[in-house]
């Protein structure tokens, strides 16, 4: 019974955090202001730009991180180790030094030659303090996310199966497509929604990168931030329950389907 | 027919030496030898999945050391079988020949004729999973011998079975193996499995492999 009272009571205070969070944000704001922050025209921009930079962040994450944690997972190859670490960079560096790097990274001039001019004067494509900043920033941060739990899905996936497809007749790339990753499937629901959800809660590298500019550049975690400058803490408030609510829908769906990951 | 001379393997720490055996065409050959010497390791390198340090792997009375898994037409066993998970026993037959785009009659055919020879007929649209050892054993064969392939390699397909289904599996693949001519090399501890099956019997010891038993 004390081992029961002594892990019971630790881990409840944890519990009880989260509860009391979620509980005080719900108290703080009424129904009647909830909705009519949320009706803003600036927070539903933010709401639309958030949705659909989140879902390409997650599918290019998915697309990037399948191959790489693969490859991480069935081959010894010189510099594994390197690749292995630099994966795990954007996961470890503090938020705003990843969006100050990629700002440097667009603006470094080579010469006469910087890749944004480029980018926006041959190809007409800019990046810095537009959309594709917000979802290059996201993209930075969860496709690394992505990247982890392909590599632990394929190290559950018994590599024999593939190596007796190859004597089938398969490549190795058939292997892979028609016998790896069919199997995958759950792993890749899950890089794709750990990857939405850690796009959603980016903040650091878009304020940097993309910047905070309204109806332009600003997703719901910029909201809160702008709503908070401004000193209209009903309306931060609120973008941060609907966040919330955001984050509860992606991991419940991941519970449903049965990862195993949330176990 | 199979044929090492002298084949030297590396694998991680282990390796093995001038690895030189024979097995002639429609001969079933059984490999013995204590555990961690080296027999699944020669397995993986006659069908491309290990590659050789040096020396020449014959099949058919072709060189195939440098050749990819695929091209050698080799049918191959594993001890944990390796059966994919995300398709039906009937995929399971299907896929080998599929890959080879054969016309779908002819797969229809030789599924058709495969399944009942293997006694799994009425398996065809099972997933594999609850599927028992003995069937699983024979989804694992069929597969292996779909593409009608000259040369079958198992890898103590039969260890995990018991008594009773490990010999009726026996018969089974005598029969087939007798009915297809394919040459065989099956790796196992059972001296029972080796009498009731070889007619030739390879021991792996030291680093060597001799023959133990010629042919009866």
């Amino acid at each position: 019974m004390p081992f029961f009272l002594v892990m019971g009571g630790l881990s409840s205070s944890f519990i009880l955090l989260i509860v009391l969070l979620l509980a005080a944000d719900l108290v703080f704001i009424s129904p009647h202001e909830f909705k009519a922050a949320l009706l803003k025209p600036e927070i539903q921009a933010a709401f639309r730009l958030t949705l659909i930079s989140c879902t390409v962040a997650a599918v290019l994450s998915v697309w990037v991180g399948t191959p790489l944690g693969y490859l991480l997972s069935r081959y010894r190859f010189p510099g594994r180790w390197l690749v292995d670490t630099l994966v795990d960079i954007p996961i470890v560096l503090p938020p705003l030094v990843l969006g100050l790097s990629l700002l440097i990274l667009f603006h470094l001039p080579i010469g006469n030659w910087e890749l944004e001019a480029w980018l926006r004067d041959d190809v007409g494509f800019p990046v810095t303090y537009r959309w594709p900043a917000v979802i290059l920033a996201q993209f930075s941060v969860a496709c690394a996310f992505a990247v982890r739990t392909m590599r632990v899905t394929f190290d559950q996936i018994n590599p024999r199966v593939e190596d007796v497809a190859r004597t089938l007749g398969c490549t190795r790339g058939q292997a892979f497509l028609q016998i790896a990753l069919p199997q995958a499937w759950r792993g890749i629901i899950a890089a794709a929604t750990i990857s939405w959800a850690r796009a959603l809660g980016e903040f650091g590298p878009i304020l940097v990168f993309a910047g905070a500019t309204r109806m332009r550049t600003e997703v719901l975690s910029t909201s809160v931030f702008l709503e908070l400058s401004i000193g209209n803490l009903d309306a931060a408030v609120a973008v941060s329950l609907l966040m919330v609510a955001m984050a509860v829908v992606v991991l419940l769906l991941l519970r449903v389907l049965g990862t195993g990951l949330t176990a | 027919m199979i044929e090492l001379c002298n084949v030297s393997i590396t694998a991680g720490q282990f390796s093995l030496q001038q690895i030189s055996f024979k097995v002639h065409q429609g001969d079933y050959g059984v490999l013995m030898g204590q555990t961690g010497r080296g027999k699944t390791t020669i397995l993986e390198s006659i069908c491309g999945l290990r590659n050789v340090v040096s020396g020449e792997i014959f099949v058919r009375d072709q060189n195939i050391t440098d050749w990819s898994p695929g091209d050698r037409e080799i049918g191959y066993v594993p001890q944990d079988l390796a059966l994919f998970p995300t398709l039906s026993v009937q995929a399971h037959l299907e896929f080998a020949l599929k890959l080879r785009k054969w016309p779908s009659k002819d797969i229809a055919l030789r599924v058709s004729k495969l399944s009942k020879t293997l006694g799994i007929g009425h398996l065809l649209k099972r997933s594999i999973s609850g599927l028992s050892g003995g069937e699983r054993q024979r989804v694992a064969l069929g597969r292996a011998l779909s593409f009608r392939p000259s040369v079958l390699l198992l890898d103590e397909p039969f260890s995990a079975l018991d008594e009773s289904t490990r010999t009726e599996m026996h018969v089974l693949l005598r029969a087939v193996t007798e009915s297809t001519g394919v040459t065989t090399l099956h790796v196992t501890h059972s001296n029972e499995e080796a009498e009731a099956l070889a007619n030739r019997r390879f021991i792996l010891q030291d680093g060597v492999v001799s023959e133990a038993v010629q042919a009866v």
